[in-house]
């Protein structure tokens, strides 16, 4: 009796070495590295991570691994060598500046051959390691407005091109097209639907205007677009700023959630996300009278100008942009345009040969202003000219730009680099967490975890002496399983989290509490030893089900309405729940069966 | 070792000890809700419901909280709320939601503010919650609750019948509004880390509650020919060492998480302290006795299924 077979056996120690195993990276720690990845998103090679590390090891500073991990180089220094990796970020970035963005980060100091096996440790959370928390609001109306407004210009042209007369009006999402008289309705219903068969056109009161709308379903699609297109977007302006494992996640129907862990100062982070700033191209109006032509501030002594309407080339038709010196030394933004805008580039400055050109500088600010009692963002547009050139002579797509600071230069190459945002985004919710106060939560986590684990260890041994440290073996394996569950699904641990283990602990013990009163009361019964042991594991079998499912139904709750920190807790508390019930039963069973299976005995050490 | 002798006999559930027990119960409901009703606010919402912004300053040296505040104060924040936190050298300040300031900038000027002429001060910590955000955390905080509630009704009335479903859930209902009641009189930040911690109680509450209604299920099939009462009373007292120990380690890991886990997790610590305890008195008490209340017999539980051991083995 009280036997198990020896696959079952076998089958607990596989899992236990399994578990070991996931769990092993963590236990080294991580170390100050430096990590590089393509400036074009492309991946790094072989070779070039062995520049990288030839330069620094010419410069005397002697990396202890170096490898790519997902198309990024990594290469870690010995711990606490934060002094090397400062040096060594320093001249990685400025040696390789327009080939790889170069980010200071840590990196798990695990021996090579671990991470060979493709082991991670887990992830720290924010609250962990320190960083910024960034969740940002995406303007849906404008959004829709901007797509209205391409309508409303699409309409005008076709309109025009069909020469009916009309005028066109966009007011709160709704476009409305005056026609001159009613016969002219049907032709104009024709163009409005041929141009776009899914937008709702609906007769004016007037019998002579069109009412156009956008479908539900237009509107769906073109928020999830701008949501899609915003986080796109989000995504290369991060990596454009060289933080290591950045997070943008989609929450709910209009939010995004940045997460940059290691980010001290959120003031630069908060402009490259928030900033729509996009630069123009248009010759100067030399009459001063074309029809559409505008007055343009200069910035600071930039002389004002009266610019033409037609835009030569735009932000959106900038493919590339890498901030630099011209050969005087000025700050600049090298441009590249694609075929469009270069042919227009092509065009415009080939006919005009010896007249100046201007630099229109496009920036849209975020400022909070209060109206009736209540706070809005509000995004303020600015238009400045930053530069007026004589054209010299005829280029397509690739020319320079003045006009900037070195700084400005740098925060606008990012911006058009990374594409523009389809919809203004707002910060609604912003957190940073110190680097001191990371290392502080995680050394008092685990000191808690350490006493808790502890005193309960004692207690257990002390109460069901041999089978008290049974469950103690039990109850450390529980804690190894939830660690590996955790590494594996590459979650990260927050403090929360670490809560939850702590609170996983004292109740894991649970269950082997139940079994092990259930076998008390058995012996008091006066039932043999063995027969103890068999229906103690049994009987107590139904209320440990029970008793963790009811737990488990109160942690999937968590996990489906919260966010953030409880979450972490949530997903915790979920995970130990299950290791726990293994560990408790099958685990502690195996050890019993064989310290006392098979033999006859006359007490227990219960 | 044994915590108590081998049997006891304790009559949990006599008609006095029950009066008595209802009594003490509804007496800790109704100062709770008392408590939420009168109080404005009802309890402390940290910036996760409020919205607002939170700075967590760590200076070199012991910090004056009288010279930040007043600090404070004249650079305009006259609604700041400063305390010490943990230690001596930090310090935590408190706002509700700012208008018509750049938060960068704000950033800047509390920075200034806080640190006034002492040099390498640390801004430990920034939080700046919208209050609309703030609303949607407290509406989903709210609603997660009751729907963890709703679901564990639905599993203890499969499981068991709908009168152990309601004995189960009322005794839930009792330790969150008294869990929550405690934050409420001793005005104790209640942050979203509480709403998870009153999440875990309502799991840990109906873990004790559910093995006491294995246990009484059990002996109802056993023990024939006696009461419910005296079946019921039977159940607990076989299943006291089991609720106590269990709820000594947890206690014992909570207690080291308050005393070693640091100030930002114990509102946490201290929300299941006090859930741990008050659902332990309520799955023995509130549980059994409103089953109890509502005529409980072994006949609820003979009719569905003849043989016990067969659904015994269904998770």
């Amino acid at each position: 009796m009280n036997r198990y077979p020896a696959w079952l056996n076998s089958l607990v120690l596989v899992i236990l070495l399994v578990g070991i195993m996931l769990a092993l990276p963590n236990i080294y720690g991580s170390a100050p590295a430096v990590q590089l990845a393509d400036i074009d998103g492309a991946d790094i090679t072989q070779t070039q991570l062995d520049n990288y590390v030839r330069a620094l090891e010419n410069d005397g500073i002697k990396p202890e691994s170096a490898y790519l991990s997902d198309g990024r180089a990594v290469i870690r220094f010995a711990k606490g060598a934060i002094e090397d990796q400062q040096i060594a970020g320093e001249r990685l970035r400025a040696r390789y500046e327009n080939e790889s963005n170069v980010a200071l980060t840590l990196a798990p100091s695990m021996p090579d051959w671990v991470r060979e096996l493709g082991l991670n440790p887990m992830s720290l959370g924010l609250d962990l390691r320190g960083g910024v928390y960034v969740l940002l609001e995406v303007d849906m109306n404008t959004a829709v407005e901007n797509r209205m407004k391409g309508y409303e210009q699409d309409f005008d042209d076709r309109l025009r091109d069909a020469r009916i007369r009309h005028r066109v009006d966009l007011n709160n999402q709704v476009l409305t097209i005056r026609l001159q008289s009613a016969e002219d309705m049907e032709k104009a219903r024709e163009i409005v639907s041929a141009a776009d068969s899914d937008v709702l056109i609906g007769d004016g009161t007037d019998g002579k205007s069109l009412i156009v709308r956008m479908t539900e379903a237009q509107i769906k699609e073109r928020q999830d677009f701008a949501i899609e297109q915003n986080m796109t977007t989000l995504r290369n302006r991060v990596d454009q700023l060289g933080v290591a494992e950045p997070l943008v996640q989609r929450q709910g129907v209009d939010r995004i959630v940045v997460q940059l862990p290691g980010v001290q100062d959120p003031t630069e982070l908060q402009k490259i996300l928030t900033a729509t700033a996009t630069l123009e191209f248009r010759m100067v109006d030399l009459t001063g009278d074309m029809p559409g032509s505008r007055r343009y501030p200069g910035r600071g002594d930039e002389t004002p100008q009266i610019l033409r309407r037609e835009v030569i080339a735009s932000g959106d038709e900038i493919i590339d942009a890498k901030s630099g010196f011209t050969n005087e030394g000025q700050p600049a933004v090298h441009i590249t345009l694609d075929s469009a805008g270069g042919e227009r580039m092509l065009a415009t400055t080939r006919e005009n040969v010896g007249k100046p050109m201007s630099t229109v500088f496009i920036e849209w600010r975020e400022e909070s202003v209060t109206r009736g009692g209540k706070t809005v963002s509000r995004k303020f547009k600015t238009e400045e000219i930053i530069g007026t050139a004589t054209i010299r002579g005829v280029f397509k797509n690739r020319f320079q730009t003045t006009g900037l600071t070195p700084n400005e230069a740098r925060e606008l190459a990012v911006l058009m680099r990374a594409g523009a945002l389809a919809a203004p985004v707002y910060k609604v919710d912003e957190r940073t967490i110190g680097p001191s106060l990371g290392q502080d939560n995680i050394d008092r986590g685990f000191n808690a975890i350490k006493i808790g684990f502890l005193a309960v260890i004692v207690f257990m041994a002390v109460y069901y002496r041999w089978f008290g440290m049974i469950a103690n073996v039990a109850l450390l394996s529980n804690l190894v399983f939830i660690v590996a569950v955790l590494s594996l699904a590459g979650a990260s641990l927050t403090l929360p989290g670490i809560a939850g283990i702590v609170l996983t602990v004292g109740m894991a013990v649970d269950a082997n509490v139940l079994i092990f009163e259930r076998i008390r009361e058995e012996l008091a019964a006066g039932v043999q030893p063995q027969a103890a042991i068999n229906s103690g594991y049994e009987k107590a079998l139904s209320s440990i089900a029970d008793a963790n499912v009811t737990t488990l139904i109160a942690a999937i709750v968590l996990l489906a309405f919260g966010t953030g920190p409880i979450k972490g807790f949530a997903i915790t508390l979920m995970i130990g729940i299950v290791t726990s019930m293994f560990t408790a039963i099958i685990g502690t069973r195996a050890i019993v069966n064989l310290a006392f299976g098979g033999r006859k005995i006359t007490s227990l050490p219960v | 070792m044994r915590i108590l002798k081998n049997k006891t006999h304790i009559d949990f559930l006599g008609s006095t000890r029950r009066k008595i027990a209802l009594t003490i119960s509804a007496f800790a409901v109704i100062v709770s809700l008392g408590s939420l009703i009168v109080d404005d606010p009802p309890l402390e919402f940290g910036i996760d419901f409020t919205g607002g912004v939170l700075l967590e300053v760590g200076y070199p040296e012991p910090a004056d909280i009288e010279t930040i505040r007043s600090a404070l104060a004249t650079a305009g924040f006259e609604d700041a709320q400063v305390q010490r936190f943990g230690t001596d050298t930090d310090v935590l300040v408190r706002l509700p939601p700012q208008e018509g300031w750049n938060p960068d900038e704000l950033r800047e000027e509390l920075r200034r503010t806080v640190a006034g002429d002492i040099s390498n001060v640390q801004l430990r910590r920034v939080e700046s919650v919208s209050p609309q955000v703030g609303k949607e955390l407290a509406e989903q905080g709210g609603l997660a609750m009751i729907i963890a509630l709703l679901l564990i009704f639905v599993y203890v009335m499969v499981r068991f019948q709908w009168k152990f479903a309601a004995g189960a859930v009322a005794a839930l209902a009792h330790d969150v509004i008294v869990t929550v009641g405690f934050f409420s009189i001793f005005h104790l930040p209640f942050d979203l880390t509480v709403v998870a911690a009153v999440l875990a109680v309502i799991g840990y509450s109906l873990n004790d509650t559910v093995v006491a209604f294995d246990r009484i299920r059990e002996n109802f099939f056993k023990l024939r020919g006696i009461s419910a009462e005296e079946s019921m009373n039977t159940s607990i007292n076989e299943m006291l060492a089991r609720t106590l120990i269990t709820g000594f380690t947890t206690l014992f890991v909570l207690i080291a998480l308050l005393l070693f886990g640091g100030e930002s997790i114990a509102p946490f610590s201290i929300a299941l302290i006090v859930g741990i305890v008050v659902g332990t008195y309520s799955s023995i008490y509130t549980a059994s006795a409103t089953a109890l209340l509502l005529g409980v017999n072994a006949q609820d539980l003979l009719e569905p299924v003849k043989d016990p051991d067969l659904i015994d083995d269904l998770p």
